[in-house]
């Protein structure tokens, strides 16, 4: 019986020391760089556009504190919101942000900037789909069956896709129109790669490197206009949401220093994103 | 909890059985442990599986193996094996390490480790990886190790097996020594003029059984049991100067 | 999924030499936003297969010496672990981590402990089950010399993992690879947010989604290399012990 509690009092000792030395490994390991910072959900498009790299540290400077990006889909991003894991909602789908606040989730909602979509495909144009008027250029692809490379998640830009498709009374089904399920980049890569139509933010567009054969094509009608929106997440759901560092972002956005920030933002000498903030 | 004492070990009607055949079958025995014992037999013959049920490394098929009387394996008993397995340390530390083991003090444990290795002749390797060393070397390290821990019993099987004829003469030699500093002897060999020189007792086994426990006098002169003597026959006919 | 269609003849080609002066200059320019990432990413690698290690070597070892009930079912699950999907557990150590979630007041979603936490979860069962069967083929050898010793089962656990160090190390190493090279789960509970939790395989995540495929990669080709130094290393420490321990 002793030989049986000395073996056991050793591999508890063992095990112990182990957890321990484990335990503290993970309690000083690397945290953030700052423990002041909010955490503002975004969405991959914006993040891909630059926009983030060129106004962080404008606003750090302003705010004197770090904002943390996550940029995932827009779904995603106000998904993050419901489970009290961001402070800030920055996202461009008024529909799902309305729907948000309706939920209680969101404080109040400010128009911030928007940038714009465009209709990318082969220099070609085989669907001869080119011109200002997204509606009609769906329906050309489509009685084409142009190839024609959708993102298929829960984002903002598939969610103005779907609403165009919609409009132009066409339920795009067949071997021509591919789903990616992913990011506005992987979806654009994979346009490039077979020479396909695509709808994309204009930000992401000019920043993506891996062009090939396409070109924009469509652009400049008032449909394709992408109006960005942000939110304070509700600490009355979520106590622990840092509500004054959370509202100096959304005020300094929406500021005239803010506003000023994001119109100066440029790819190629082209502004992306124009501040429409109206108190 | 006391330390159970190893002697005298005895082996009722002990069967260990190996996949599925019968290495030791129906084993009676007893070893007071004053006298050297060999354990002599040919190949298969069930010498090694004997050694190591005496020892308690394995487990009785039927029967049982009593030390002092009781089932509870004792530890003041330790073994020898033909290739010696070594810790990837030092000399020294390999017999730091079984000192430790079984609860061996701190300072102690370096003084009577150099002891142990002065007594085989190894202390000009202390520091040496103990892997490195020599066949030879090995083995008298496992020798210093075992008798280090001052064990009421040593086991050997077939110490000096794998090694060159100057390398056993030295093993054979340290064997001589424990013997003479009062450690019961338990061994296996091939060697029989080995076994001659070292042994008081031989107990013969055969096909898992023993036919013969004599005094190793009788054994080499007139063995009774058949199987002994076609044993002693099958081997090169030795004289004392052909020894191996 | 869309598929890959015909190629144009005007498509560029990945220019692999570009890509490998491109990293290069990025090395030798000591691009400072580079350096922040090739660190970061060492530390949660280092600390996460630390962690996997210190709780896995032993783990393993002890299911190979001691004998328990189920200890066959934990060596079949052990191995069947090995094969974990990344996103799995990136996906349930987030739901963990979360606000919503019951380890939610940690706070740690979205930092770096966050990824060494879902690292080493992920590393663990590959630590445990190498470090088993090495274990467990070397106690063939070692059983019976220690058993004599009076050695117990769960005392040989140190000893054994101290004596095949140099084998071990290979396992370490296994770890540490595993971890440098995980972007799914990273990018699941790090949320890749710049300078935070942006390591080298969400970097090059993101930049191929960018379209930037040179840069991407040359951050590839700096990964690869640091992965190639750390086995270059180990394989010197290994030779050097064979030498000297034999």
């Amino acid at each position: 019986m002793a030989t049986f509690a000395r073996f056991l009092n050793r591999l508890t000792t063992t095990w112990i020391v182990a957890a321990v030395v484990a335990a503290a490994a993970l309690a000083f390991a690397p945290g953030s760089q700052a423990d002041e910072f909010i955490t503002v959900a975004s969405t991959t498009s914006t993040e891909q556009s630059g926009l983030f790299k060129y106004f962080l540290p404008e606003a750090k400077k302003a705010l004197g504190f770090d904002v943390h990006v996550v940029a995932v889909g827009t779904g995603q991003a106000l998904d993050m919101g419901r489970r009290g894991d961001a402070d800030v909602e920055f996202v461009h789908d008024k529909v799902a942000e309305e729907k948000f606040l309706a939920e209680g989730w969101g404080v109040k909602r400010y128009d911030v900037m928007y940038n714009d979509f465009v209709i990318v495909g082969p220099k070609s144009d085989p669907a001869n789909a080119k011109g200002h008027d997204v509606v009609a250029a769906l329906k050309k692809i489509a009685e084409a069956k142009a190839p024609f490379c959708s993102r298929g998640d829960k984002s903002g830009t598939d969610a103005a896709e779907k609403r165009y498709w919609k409009a132009a009374g066409i339920e795009p089904r067949g071997d021509w129109y591919r789903e990616t399920g992913s990011g506005m980049g992987p979806t654009l890569n994979t346009a490039s790669g077979m020479n396909a139509y695509a709808l994309s933010d204009r930000g992401t567009w000019l920043s993506f490197k891996n062009h090939g054969d396409l070109v924009i094509l469509v652009e400049g009608d008032v449909k394709l206009f992408n109006q960005y929106g942000v939110m304070l997440v509700n600490p009355a759901k979520y106590p622990h949401v840092k509500k004054e560092m959370g509202q100096k972002f959304i005020d300094w956005v929406i500021s005239p220093a803010g506003q000023a920030t994001i119109a100066n933002y440029k790819i190629d000498g082209q502004q992306l994103f124009f501040p429409n903030y109206k108190p | 909890m006391a330390s159970a004492m190893s002697l005298p070990i005895e082996a009722r009607g002990l069967t260990v059985r190996l996949g599925g055949h019968a290495a030791l079958d129906a084993v009676d025995l007893r070893l007071e442990g004053v006298a050297p014992v060999a354990v002599l037999g040919a190949n298969g013959a069930g010498k090694s599986v004997l050694l190591r049920t005496l020892h308690g490394l394995l487990a009785p098929s039927e029967g049982a193996v009593l030390w002092s009387g009781s089932r509870a394996r004792p530890r003041d008993q330790a073994m020898v094996f033909q290739r010696p397995v070594l810790l990837r340390r030092s000399t020294l530390a390999n017999v730091e390490y079984a000192l430790a083991v079984n609860g061996v003090a701190g300072n102690e444990r370096r003084s009577r480790a150099k002891d142990a290795l002065a007594r085989v002749g190894l202390e000009a390797l202390a520091s040496r990886p103990a892997r490195v060393l020599s066949g030879g070397e090995q083995q008298r390290l496992a020798l210093a190790r075992a008798w280090a821990l001052r064990p009421r019993v040593i086991f050997l099987d077939e110490p000096t097996a794998s090694l060159d004829p100057a390398a056993a003469a030295e093993v054979e030699r340290i064997i001589g020594e424990i013997r003479a500093a009062g450690t019961s002897l338990v061994f296996t060999t091939h060697h029989l003029g080995f076994a001659r020189r070292i042994a008081s007792e031989i107990v013969f086994l055969h096909q898992g059984r023993i036919t013969e426990k004599t005094t190793a006098e009788t054994f080499f002169k007139s063995p009774r049991s058949a199987e002994a003597a076609a044993f002693l026959r099958g081997e090169l006919p030795w004289q004392p100067s052909h020894d191996s | 999924m869309c598929l890959r269609g015909p190629r144009g003849d005007n498509r560029p080609m990945i220019d692999f030499l570009a890509s490998f002066e491109l990293a290069f200059q990025l090395i030798s320019g000591g691009d400072a936003e580079l350096w922040r990432i090739v660190t970061l990413s060492i530390e949660v690698s280092l600390a996460s297969a630390f962690i996997a290690c210190t709780l896995g070597l032993p783990f393993g070892a002890f299911v190979a010496v001691q004998d328990f009930p189920g200890r066959r079912v934990v060596t079949v699950v052990l191995n069947a672990l090995f094969g974990l999907p990344s996103v799995v557990v990136g996906l349930v150590v987030y739901l963990l981590l979360s606000r919503a979630g019951p380890l939610g007041s940690l706070g740690i979603l979205f930092t770096p402990k966050a990824i060494i936490a879902a690292q080493a979860i992920l590393v663990l069962p590959i630590v445990a089950a190498l470090a088993r069967q090495f274990v467990e083929d070397a106690w063939r050898e070692y059983r019976e010399q220690l058993t004599s010793l009076g050695v117990s089962a769960a005392r040989a656990v140190p000893t054994l993992l101290w004596d095949l160090r140099y084998s071990l190390l290979t396992v370490v190493l296994a770890g540490v690879g595993r971890s440098a090279s995980e972007v799914g789960a990273v990018m699941i509970v790090g949320g890749n947010v710049d300078g935070v939790t942006r390591v080298m395989t969400t970097a090059i995540a993101l930049e191929t989604s960018k379209g930037n495929l040179p840069l991407a990669l040359g951050l590839g080709f700096i990964l690869l290399g640091m992965v190639l130094a750390l086995n270059a290393a180990a394989y010197a420490v290994r030779e050097w012990s064979a030498k000297r321990h034999g």
